[in-house]
């Protein structure tokens, strides 16, 4: 009987000792932290995609506490959350606008010449470095996928010879504009419908000789789209490029376009 | 002059079939201009030169179309006579765009005019350095490091060897061969002039045993030269006419990692890098063509052809006959190391220096498979890498890996690739890593001078 109370004595003893030991580091060995950075935490979505350009949503978080990041940087998260955020960090919330990549190509294996066999690994830069790539368009989307190896949500698909977004699970984080050795993704609002897919600005002659649906700078997008007043469209080169800040919305440009390279979200799936 | 067997020997590397047989007894033969030449402004490791040419000018031959436009660069000049057409960005053999002039020759073709000719034995080491840097020349064994920034090494780094290197170790290629046996007197000219100008190291000549006749014309070209020359015949095996084993083979000092030949006081120049630095001198005649070996099995007349730089590969193809059967590959360069080209558009330059037709017969399609770790590119790797190692984290995508496992000394000689029996693209993965990793150390140094 005295044992298992001298046993049961001692444990409850260290248990006190612990206890105290904890109640007392509790009070003067305590990290301060700022309780914003767990609301804002738990506020940011947790995919983690480092597309605001900090560790992960804690990382951006604590920036967003210390001022030093800027709200409205956290592309899956959209106007939802940086409200919330801003409700948080007691500041008005800027008004965000989603973004999704466009891949602007849409030279794919039928109308983009090939000139040559590649046969060495699968991956984009490879391809590039390899005699300039097996598509004659220097330009143009290569189709090994370095994109889609690196897209966190899987939105990237090579279809075709041609990488693909699904603007529905795109979260605009652009990790695949940096992959891409040609450079030819660009982060474009969700909402914009109509796109130049190319982004070869040589002059005509040139293009033509590569692709059948290249753009070659004819400038009728601009004329039909209401003038170089109407501001839809701006030209680098021979190249036409739309205005994101101000986007064509009739329709009826697409079809007009003698190239075929101005297409209505044709590589997003919309109905989201 | 003595000749000596190699005394020593790297690990690794690896006996592919040679066909050298089929040119290396037919003697160089010169093309006649071309009708258009396309000149590239990037013949050279480093910076292009700067175009000094518009549509429309006319030029004459051995005039200055481009001037070098930084320290590591290097002059153009023209081959030919004739009226420039254009200058354009042309895709080079590697698929690097640069700017190219294009010239239409001229019927009648006049002399090249030359710059005055030097006498070596009294002109000062500062004119010939001078000398080399106009006339344009580049190393010419492949890599294109401009000669003259070789030759004068930085003041706290004594030259002790000048090894000219003659191995040739890429199949197929027989064009340094040609040189040495038909032109060793003018290759000893260069040897001189390089000796002058590094102020004296002991010069070794080093060649391949497979080459018996080049031997034999150095040694009867060398025979009554001063100071320390040997002649050093090194075993047939690839990759011996790489710089760092080469040296090692010569005079068994080893490269430091990312160092340069000089940190272990060897210059490496090649035979044909020599006899132009000779041309160039004593005949005042700046670097405008060079010996390319046209080989192959895809090939009518397989040749070594002297031809201007700037010719066209289907130029060089019809004055060889043009291609017989069904061409699957044309390779610009050796097998080993040399770039497949997609088209015959592409120009030569100053390092061409072979140009390949092979058909299904010699060419082997295949696709990558998984490792098996079967240890044969460890045992071919000349470097002493892990080339298994470094594939496997390439295909995991682990650059970081690849970099401890030291994949920045990798020479991309093919040496594992060639061997390996799942057929797998290794040296295209070192490749892939080592383009990735500069690309990361770029990016630093941009952030660090856009912070500092």
């Amino acid at each position: 009987m005295s044992a298992i109370l001298i046993a049961t004595l001692v444990i409850a003893a260290v248990g006190a000792g612990a206890a105290l030991a904890l109640a007392i580091a509790d009070r003067y060995l305590a990290v301060k932290e700022d309780p914003r950075i767990g609301l804002i935490t738990a506020a940011l979505p947790g995919a983690n995609c480092g597309g605001c350009g900090f560790a992960g949503c804690d990382g951006y978080a604590r920036a967003l506490v210390a001022g030093e990041a800027a709200n409205g940087a956290c592309a899956p998260g959209g106007a939802a959350a940086a409200a919330e955020i801003a409700k948080i960090l007691g500041v008005e919330a800027s008004a965000t606008v989603r973004r999704v990549a466009l891949v602007k190509c849409c030279g794919t294996r039928s109308e983009a010449v090939r000139v040559g066999d590649y046969n060495g690994i699968c991956d984009c830069a490879s391809a590039a470095a390899t005699a300039g790539g097996d598509k004659g368009c220097r330009h143009g989307c290569l189709g090994y996928g370095a994109c889609a190896n690196v897209c966190p949500k899987h939105a990237i698909r090579v279809e075709d010879g041609l990488a693909v977004v699904d603007k529905r699970l795109c979260i605009g984080c652009g990790k695949c504009v940096s992959a891409c050795p040609r450079k030819l993704i660009e982060l474009v609002p969700a909402s914009a419908t109509i796109h130049v897919l190319c982004a070869n600005p040589l002059k005509g002659p040139e293009v033509t000789k590569v692709c059948g649906v290249g753009c070659i700078g004819c400038h009728l997008c601009e004329k039909n789209s209401g003038g170089k007043e109407a501001g839809h469209f701006t030209f680098d080169g021979f190249l036409a490029k739309v205005n994101y800040d101000n986007p064509p919305e009739d329709a009826a440009i697409v079809a007009k376009c003698p190239r075929k390279c101005i297409r209505e979200d044709a590589h997003f799936e919309t109905g989201a | 002059m003595k000749t000596v067997k190699s005394p020593f020997q790297f690990p690794g590397g690896v006996h592919p079939r040679y066909h050298k047989d089929l040119t290396a007894d037919k003697p160089i033969v010169d093309l006649p201009p071309p009708a258009t030449l396309a000149i590239s402004m990037s013949q050279h490791l480093g910076a292009p030169a700067k175009c000094l040419m518009k549509p429309g000018d006319h030029v004459v031959p051995g005039q200055l179309i481009g001037e070098k436009s930084g320290f590591i660069s290097a002059n153009v000049h023209s081959p030919v006579a004739g009226t420039v057409k254009a200058v354009e960005k042309r895709p080079g053999p590697t698929g690097a765009l640069a700017d190219a002039v294009v010239i239409e020759t001229d019927a009648d073709q006049p002399a090249a005019t030359a710059m005055p000719p030097l006498d070596w034995s009294t002109a000062s080491r500062e004119e010939l350095l001078a000398r080399v840097e106009a006339a344009g020349i580049c190393g010419m064994g492949g890599a294109g490091f401009p000669t003259s920034v070789k030759l004068n090494p930085p003041p706290d780094k004594h030259c002790e060897f000048l090894i000219l290197n003659g191995a040739e170790c890429e199949p197929y290629l027989s064009a340094d061969c040609r040189m040495m046996t038909e032109h060793a007197d003018r290759i000893r000219i260069g040897v001189e002039i390089m000796r002058r100008i590094l102020g004296g190291p002991a010069v070794r000549i080093a060649i391949e045993n497979n080459k018996p006749g080049a031997i034999k014309a150095i040694e009867k070209a060398f025979a009554d030269i001063s100071g320390d020359v040997e002649l050093v015949v090194l075993p047939t095996l690839y990759p011996q006419g790489s710089e760092k084993h080469q040296i090692y083979a010569t005079v068994g000092r080893v490269v430091p990692d990312g160092a340069l030949p000089i940190a272990v006081g060897c210059v490496v120049e090649n035979v044909g890098t020599a006899a132009a630095i000779a041309d160039a001198v004593d005949r005042g005649l700046p670097l405008t063509s060079r010996v390319t070996t046209i080989s192959g099995d895809g090939i009518t007349e397989p040749k070594n052809v002297r031809a201007p730089v700037g010719t066209s590969y289907a130029d060089l193809a019809a004055f060889c006959g043009g291609e017989r059967g069904a061409v699957r590959k044309v390779i610009s360069g050796g097998p080993m190391m040399g770039f497949t080209v997609p088209n015959l558009a592409i120009a030569t330059t100053k390092t061409t220096s072979g140009l390949l037709f092979l058909t299904d017969k010699s060419v082997f399609q295949y696709s990558s498979n998984p490792c098996i770790g079967c240890g044969r590119c460890l045992r071919a790797c000349p470097m002493g890498l892990d080339p298994s190692a470094i594939s496997c984290a390439m295909e995991a995508g682990d650059v970081a890996d690849a970099e401890a496992r030291g994949v920045m000394n990798c020479i991309e000689c093919g040496a594992c690739s060639f061997g390996c029996p799942a057929y797998r693209s290794i040296t295209h993965f070192c490749r892939r890593a080592k383009i990735s990793i500069r690309a990361r150390i770029a990016a630093e140094k941009a952030k660090a001078a856009k912070k500092g």
